[in-house]
């Protein structure tokens, strides 16, 4: 059952269809938290995810490191914020990449925010 | 007998730990917000807290979406970060104190609020950041804590309304409390942020300023909100400020006009992805 009523655009709340959807990525992005499982990931990463059963769109998403796809296949940023750490990316650039401008656009927006 | 003697509210986010660790508190960036500290610093001087409620939000390392508690409370002798993801520089583990956290569980479960109880708990930045900011260098830790955890992760979260009663009642169980000890109720996170979708970057002064306006005088005031309307107004991660409310509610009303005094109050827009925002109150009465 779902909790949302009303759609915010450009959010996806993230309730229990979005869990269940989401559940295999979300327990391999926790796995994260490990640095020894992130040089895992990094040494052969078809494995990695065949472990964690993703889906096909879950694969997908993560091969082409898409956080939108991410969302859609039901990631959690929390979690996915670890699988970003593993490249180096941190909110600002998982920010331009889902809102479609570059990093220092992004940056710059949130600046603008502030003056 | 234990006593409230204040109440700090403060975002946690990640990027404050990094500063904190690579010494950038003085670089441009981040000057205006670590300055807005000092007067805290100050009261903590003086206010000596023996015991800190810490109320904050897990982000994936003590909890996964296995079992995920609505509201659960650390009783445990300890309390040790670890490694979220991205090699955070860790802190000093934290002293717990569980009598304390028993006492705490045992009164809010009395009023129906069914808490999980935690005899392990690993804290994150929503715990570790707030405290190197109201402490820094302060390791090893000059407080005892009482962890607080309440879900924002996975929907349904629990109401503002919700989390304001079981901040009052967390507050009512401190008075209770037998024992000598000077309590600091902190309440982490927020203010106005969304990290994740086509939304990301979103930030809402107006609701921001209302929403500390409000602490001070008419703290209930945002419990007339749905989560929904919450996230719509705050960001899916400005819905942090409950951690805000709930802290605040521990407080209570005081004896004085509007209760609470505010001893200091920061706000500044951005701080990595969102509005940053700190408040320092304490009761009149």
């Amino acid at each position: 059952m779902t909790t949302t009523s009303q759609p915010i655009p450009g959010t996806t709340i993230f309730d229990g269809d979005q869990a269940q959807k989401g559940y295999a990525l979300n327990k391999m992005c926790m796995s994260f938290n490990d640095a020894a499982n992130r040089a895992e990931f990094q040494r052969d990463e078809e494995a990695y995810c065949a472990r964690y059963g993703l889906t096909a769109a879950q694969r997908e998403a993560v091969r082409h490191r898409n956080v939108l796809e991410l969302i859609a296949a039901g990631g959690n940023i929390y979690y996915l914020a670890k699988f970003a750490g593993i490249f180096g990316l941190d909110v600002q650039d998982i920010g331009a990449q889902q809102t479609g401008v570059s990093k220092a656009e992004f940056t710059g927006r949130l600046l603008a925010e502030g003056r | 007998m234990a006593s409230i003697i204040g109440c700090v509210m403060t975002s946690h986010v990640p990027a404050i730990g990094n500063a904190i660790a690579k010494g950038r508190q003085a670089e441009p960036y981040w000057k205006e917000w670590f300055d807005g500290f000092k007067p805290v610093h100050r009261w903590l001087a003086t206010a000596k807290p023996d015991v800190a409620v810490v109320v904050y939000n897990d982000h994936g390392l003590n909890f996964f979406l296995d079992k995920l508690p609505t509201f659960a409370i650390g009783a445990a002798v300890e309390y040790k970060t670890a490694d979220e993801g991205w090699n955070i520089p860790t802190v000093l583990p934290f002293t717990g104190d569980p009598a304390m956290s028993w006492h705490v569980i045992n009164s809010v479960v009395a009023e129906d609020f069914d808490v999980t109880m935690c005899q392990e708990m690993v804290v994150d930045h929503a715990v570790c950041n707030p405290m190197q900011l109201l402490w820094p260098g302060g390791e090893p830790w000059p407080v005892r804590i009482v962890p607080v955890e309440i879900n924002t992760v996975q929907f349904p979260l629990p109401s503002a309304a919700r989390c304001y009663r079981l901040g009052q009642a967390i507050g009512r169980a401190i008075a209770s409390y037998p024992a000598d000890a000077r309590v600091l109720v902190i309440g982490t996170g927020g203010l106005s942020h969304q990290l994740d979708g086509e939304r990301a970057g979103f930030i809402n002064k107006e609701f921001d300023a209302a929403f500390m306006a409000s602490l001070t005088a008419d703290p209930s005031w945002v419990t007339r909100y749905s989560t929904l309307e919450l996230v719509e107004r705050t960001g899916s991660q400005g819905i942090e400020l409950i951690l805000w409310l709930t802290a605040r509610a521990a407080l209570g009303a005081g004896s004085g006009v509007s209760g609470v005094h505010e001893v200091a109050a920061t706000y500044h827009v951005p701080i990595s992805n969102t509005a940053a925002g700190m408040m320092l109150l304490e009761p009149t009465g």
